[in-house]
């Protein structure tokens, strides 16, 4: 009996209460008629299938009766099922967008078979990291004994030629370790092998499935196809699935590694390049992975004191190499979003709350015509989960649409692709909100409906109900203003922070300057003459074309390619000092008239010239900050130091400007003439960017710049074409689109507090009505009604308010590495946050006042 | 609650059991038990009415207007307390018929094709 008892719990308790007696009854005498274990084993199986079937059916029956019941009632009061299912809809889209975008980048594990045993590593100096040396990854890879494989890349651009027009693309070398370590297999052909990545093997070329439909226009045999890469013969050997995005997902080829053994490569220790990936043996953990490491750095220190002085390795998990600030942004957001869904929610439940007040009669009279509470309830939960899934459904297509706008928050250096999709993951994340949201927040309102027991409502009239709602209803409001405060503080700092970012000084001029790159291929340009004399055919024409005032090549423009730093050793230090951070700086080559193109001020000396030849005295022009380091308050020109193989000879110093960008300090600049490079020498440091002044617009420029740059070398091809106005604005792209994001939830958050402020009010106002009209009665002034009215909106408000000051301050603590030094408790924020939410509350309490005003005392007592 | 009565045809075809309980209540009042030894009989035992189908299609059958729970009790020797005893409705009566008259249709459409033996 005990067993059936348990069976009969699957029912709905309205059906147990109703039939549970009898139905246990019939089941007895069946079990006494049943004789023999065979007839008692059938019996009890037929039940149990029996009373399963049973109940779902029942059980389905009342959730077709409440369905139908809900939609009657959903119709009856369109306003109140609009408001909600809006609310909701972007609560859930704020949150469905956030998490999409936050799971893609943060969560989701990297596209690899076993991607948490990928690593990669860095070697490490007191206060940086930077890529390893070949000389020191050969060395690290045969020593250490903690990874499976270990391979190494480098990110590169080439230009292919012989495939229609001349085109630049981005890609990388790899060693022939690489892709088999991260255990991608190609969509055809197959990858390198260990032969094909030695010094003197012939060319071999893998492409990405985007280069194979562009170019190739998907052709199944182009395998074995040859390609001019650089003007090097190269063969097509296979082609990568169509999501294999790597290092980054701008990659769109790759070519094996073919270390030269004795060139720059080898040549030098700290000629630091190459990006190391391994994978960890099984059973390695990260810890001691970097334990190992730090036993073979030591070791090679000890070897190789000078060049490794201080040298150790650092193991990161390839799944944790996210920027710091794309991190804190999607955290951000997410924040922003889950604020949002407070908000939300506090709105339902207050919506729910304040209706199922309304709606005390109703019910009163279902349960006195024999409803139970568990039905009642069930149907007031069905209402509310209703409500909530047409709230996520809405809220999915919110977000869906929002999605592509998020779209920047993605940081290009992941291996992944670039826009998130709502996929089946999002899709249950969203669900399991709203249905979480509807459960957990008409759950509530009717429990504490149906827990009156008596329903006093029938006898009482409309002012049943009692405090304690009201007191819920009032915590509810208050949630709600809190976390609007939280989020517009929030959003304030940070466009103060974008303001004050977009304020700072690059330390170069952004307007009309158009830039453009034609990448020189080696080996056809390995001779610096065969080089200088591209430059001057080009130049010189761009510098005659009308409107030019100048016009120059350097090898990286700033705050594009943000490396290319080399230690710098002033005469008379010491050599040994050199490795550390403190005498890093950033090495450029460049023609005459870069620092007029760019409006780099030219404060002492010289700029470089077309005299500054191989044969002539080794030149350079050096930023402020240089001198400061080295030479402070002392005559900077004619001073010597030693930087890339060379002893170099200040003749001029320029101001400085924000190569690293405009959020992070920069190293000191050294600028070094074109001229004075040894022929197959620092190949990595060759002027491949152009860049003009124009006083008109410089876009203009574009195709007669084209036609100089064809006449110069009809193969040359051209590409990323910007002005420098479009480099500086990039710098803050994601960071705006950040704030336009944040600032939207904000706007959403504090409409949607408003309305709370104004529903609650407005439901206060009409069950007082009675009190009010008799205040008026009398003889109350209309101003102390509306005092009343305000004063309610005003405490909830300040309350709110008041905690969200203190929530939003740490908020800010917590995001202060995104604030580019605007304080966290920021004055004028916090202020202009607070005068929005007076405002809000003013206005979310005036309708219900001015209704609260015009209330017929005769009629409000009448009506009872 | 508080329903207008549908159309009887609106309601069919009825689920067998709901017949057969129709059936089982025509003639007098009968309680639960009553009801599944009343279509066991009729039916040689070849349908046996378990507990929850029973009060499942009792359930739906109260909700539809079909049978009402009865006040009137039996003589007070066969009466037995906890039990609930169930009453067919006029609307109840006027669905059986309906359901009848289908039935009988469906037979002689299947009787012209030759499918049942016996009198054409």
């Amino acid at each position: 009996m005990r067993a059936y008892e348990i069976l009969l719990r699957f029912y709905p308790a309205s059906f147990r209460a109703e039939y549970g007696e009898e139905m246990r009854g019939i089941w007895a005498r069946r079990r006494r008629d049943a004789s023999g274990p065979p007839a008692v084993a059938a019996l009890w199986i037929a039940t149990v299938f029996e009373v399963l079937s049973n109940a779902a059916a029942v059980h389905w029956d009342i959730l077709r009766q409440d369905l139908r019941y809900t939609v009657r009632t959903l119709a009856r009061s369109p306003g109140f099922a609009l408001t909600a299912v809006l609310v909701l809809a972007l609560g859930v889209g704020a949150n469905t967008a956030a998490f999409s975008v936050t799971d893609f980048v943060l969560i989701r594990p990297l596209p690899f078979p076993e991607p948490d045993r990928l690593v990669a590593l860095w070697e490490k100096v007191p206060g940086y990291k930077m890529e390893l040396s070949p000389s020191n990854y050969v060395d690290w890879k045969h020593m250490s004994k903690s990874f499976e494989r270990m391979g190494a890349y480098v990110e590169t651009s080439v230009n292919l030629v012989g495939q229609g027009d001349p085109e630049h693309l981005e890609g990388a070398t790899v060693t022939a370790d690489l892709l088999p370590l991260l255990g991608v297999q190609p969509m055809m052909g197959r990858v390198f092998t260990a032969a094909e990545d030695r010094e003197g093997a012939p060319g071999t070329l893998l492409l990405s499935y985007q280069l194979w439909q562009a170019v190739f226009g998907g052709d199944a045999g182009v395998i074995g196809r040859r390609v001019n890469l650089d003007n090097e013969p190269f063969v097509v050997i296979g082609v990568m699935p169509r999501d294999f995005h790597f290092p980054s997902r701008n990659a769109e080829l790759w070519t094996p590694m073919r270390f030269r053994e004795h060139s720059d490569d080898f040549r030098d220790r700290n000629n630091n390049y190459l990006s190391v990936v391994a994978r960890l043996k099984r059973g390695v953990s990260l810890a001691q992975a970097g334990a190992e490491m730090g036993v073979v750095t030591a070791q090679l220190e000890r070897q190789f004191p000078k060049e490794n002085a201080q040298t150790r390795a650092f193991v990161n998990l390839l799944r944790d190499e996210l920027p710091q600030q794309s991190r804190l942004l999607l955290m951000a957001l997410t924040g922003a979003a889950l604020c949002v869904l407070t908000i939300a929610c506090a709105n339902l439940a207050n919506l729910l709350l304040a209706r199922g007040l309304a709606r005390q009669r109703e019910l009163a009279v279902r349960s006195a015509m024999g409803a139970g509470r568990e039905r009642l309830v069930r149907q007031l939960v069905t209402e509310s989960l209703v409500l909530a899934l047409a709230g996520g459904a809405l809220g999915v297509l919110v977000a869906s649409a929002a999605v592509p706008l998020l779209a920047r928050l993605v940081p290009a250096s992941l291996p992944i692709a670039q826009s998130p999709s709502i996929d089946l993951r999002v899709l249950i994340f969203a669900g399991l909100i709203s249905g979480l949201t509807g459960i957990g927040f008409g759950v509530l309102p009717a429990q504490r409906l149906c827990r009156q027991g008596d329903f006093s409502a029938l006898r009482e009239g409309t002012r049943a109900g009692g405090g304690r709602k009201e007191r819920l209803r009032s915590v509810l409001v208050i949630a709600e203003v809190t976390a609007s405060v939280v989020l517009l503080v929030s959003a304030g700092l940070l466009v103060r922070a974008l303001w004050r970012i977009e304020g700072t000084d690059p330390g170069f001029r952004t307007d009309g300057v158009l830039t453009l790159q034609t990448a020189l291929p080696m080996p056809k340009y390995d001779e610096t003459a065969r080089r200088a004399g591209f430059y001057t055919r080009v130049l010189s024409a761009v510098r005659a074309l009308p409107g030019v005032s100048s016009a120059a090549y350097i090898s990286y423009l700033p705050m594009v390619r943000t490396g290319g730093i080399w230690p710098a050793t002033p005469e008379g230090q010491p050599v040994e000092i050199q490795r550390s951070g403190s005498h890093q700086a950033s090495l450029r080559f460049v023609t005459p008239g870069f620092f007029a193109t760019l409006g780099i001020p030219l404060h002492r000396g010289r700029d470089v010239a077309e005299s500054d030849t191989i044969d002539a005295p080794f030149a350079s022009v050096v930023s402020e900050s240089f001198v400061r380091r080295y030479w402070p308050d002392q005559d900077p020109l004619g001073r010597h130091f030693k930087m890339a193989f060379h002893d170099r000879m200040v003749v001029g110093v320029v101001g400085d400007i924000r190569v690293r960008g405009l959020e992070r300090p920069s190293e000191p600049q050294v600028y070094l003439p074109y001229r004075q490079v040894q022929d197959g020498s620092l190949e990595g440091y060759v002027p491949n960017d152009l860049v003009m002044h124009s006083a008109s617009r410089p876009e203009a420029l574009l195709p007669a710049v084209r036609q100089i740059i064809r006449g110069a070398d009809s193969e040359q091809p051209v590409s990323d074409v910007r002005t420098m106005a479009d480099i500086v604005q990039e710098q803050t792209a994601s960071r705006a689109a950040q704030v336009r994001v944040l600032g939207a939830f904000a706007a959403i958050a504090f409409l949607l507090a408003g309305v709370g402020i104004h529903g609650l009010l407005s439901f206060a106002v009409s069950r007082r009505t009675q009190e009010i009209g008799v205040r008026i009665a009398l003889g109350a002034q209309r101003g102390e009604i509306v005092q009343m009215i305000v004063r309610q909106g005003a405490l909830l408000a300040s309350a709110g308010v008041m905690l969200g000051i203190v929530l939003a301050y740490a908020a800010g603590r917590a995001m202060e590495g995104l604030l580019a030094g605007v304080q966290p408790g920021d004055a004028l924020t916090f202020a202009s946050a607070v005068g929005l939410c007076v405002m809000m509350t003013v206005l979310g309490s005036l309708l219900p006042a001015l209704r609260a005003v015009r209330i017929d005392p005769i009629q409000a007592i009448r009506s009872e | 609650m508080g329903n207008t009565l549908p159309q009887p045809d609106s309601l069919l075809p009825l689920p067998p059991a709901t017949f057969h309980i129709l059936l089982a209540v025509a003639e007098e009042d009968l309680h639960g038990y009553a009801i599944i030894q009343d279509v066991a009989a009729r039916t040689n035992g070849e349908l046996k009415l378990s507990a929850g189908t029973l009060y499942r299609s009792i359930q739906r059958m109260l909700e539809q207007g079909l049978i009402v729970e009865t006040q009137d009790r039996p003589a007070p020797e066969l009466d037995d307390e906890r039990r609930r005893y169930y009453r067919i409705t006029p609307f109840g009566a006027d669905v059986a018929r309906a359901e009848a008259r289908r039935l009988t249709q469906l037979v002689r459409m299947a009787r012209d094709r030759g499918f049942v033996a016996g009198r054409a």
